[in-house]
């Protein structure tokens, strides 16, 4: 039914989404603050996702099932920077403070960006 | 049914779902401990995409394409999951 090449590209594929998928939940578990951790869940469990994704085109030939996989990686590729900073805004709104030596750029109040000496300071 | 498929992709296919099951249990620890709450919201989020990993690679190894539909629709309702509950959390209500 499936090729040996078609096999190992999608076996290939598929180890390669789940050590980025154990990648993004170390990072989850082990680093230190809520932005620190969403570096790590918002690029590489997407990551992993969109491997396992790319397996199952593979696996299921350009057509049917494989254009849906097709159209998910795109969709989680638009979605996953997105709900990472909106999480991200509602964690800087809440007041959550970053790690030590970590400081916005100009202002600490709204959020918005711009370089330090167009802001006033308070 | 993949019956036909060699055996290192069943095994590759097996130790990835027994992989991203496990991951999707550690991951619960954050939503469960997290200090605040856009960690838990963090941990949800990346619950919803390893069921999403979840549910393709149970697609791939029944080879059946129905469950790569179901990862989908499972993306889409994590992602507006995630924006309500960002908005929620800022704005104390999501539509008003």
């Amino acid at each position: 039914m499936i090729s040996t090449p078609q096999a190992a590209v999608v076996t290939a594929l598929v180890v390669v989404g789940s050590f980025f998928l154990l990648v993004g939940t170390v990072g989850l578990l082990r680093l230190p603050n809520v932005y620190n951790r969403l570096h790590a869940t918002s690029k590489a469990a997407t990551l992993g996702t969109a491997s396992i994704l790319l397996a199952a085109t593979v696996y299921f030939g350009p057509e049917g099932a494989g254009l849906t996989s097709l159209v998910g990686i795109v969709f989680l590729f638009f979605t996953a920077p997105t709900g990472g900073h909106v999480i991200s805004r509602a964690a800087r709104k809440m007041g959550i403070s970053f790690i030590e030596d970590v400081s916005w750029p100009g202002v600490t109040g709204d959020g918005a960006e711009g370089p330090a000496e167009d802001r006033p300071d308070d | 049914m993949a019956t036909e498929a060699p055996a290192f992709l069943e095994l590759a296919l097996l130790g990835g779902l027994v992989l991203a099951s496990l991951v999707t249990l550690l991951a619960g620890y954050r939503v469960i401990r997290g200090p605040t709450v856009p960690d838990r919201v963090v941990g949800l989020d990346t619950i919803g995409t390893n069921v999403v990993a979840i549910a393709a690679l149970y697609a791939l190894q029944t080879g059946q394409g129905l469950f790569v539909t179901v990862s989908l629709v499972l993306a889409i309702i994590g992602f507006i999951s995630t924006i309500a509950v960002a908005r929620f959390v800022t704005e104390g209500d999501i539509i008003e």
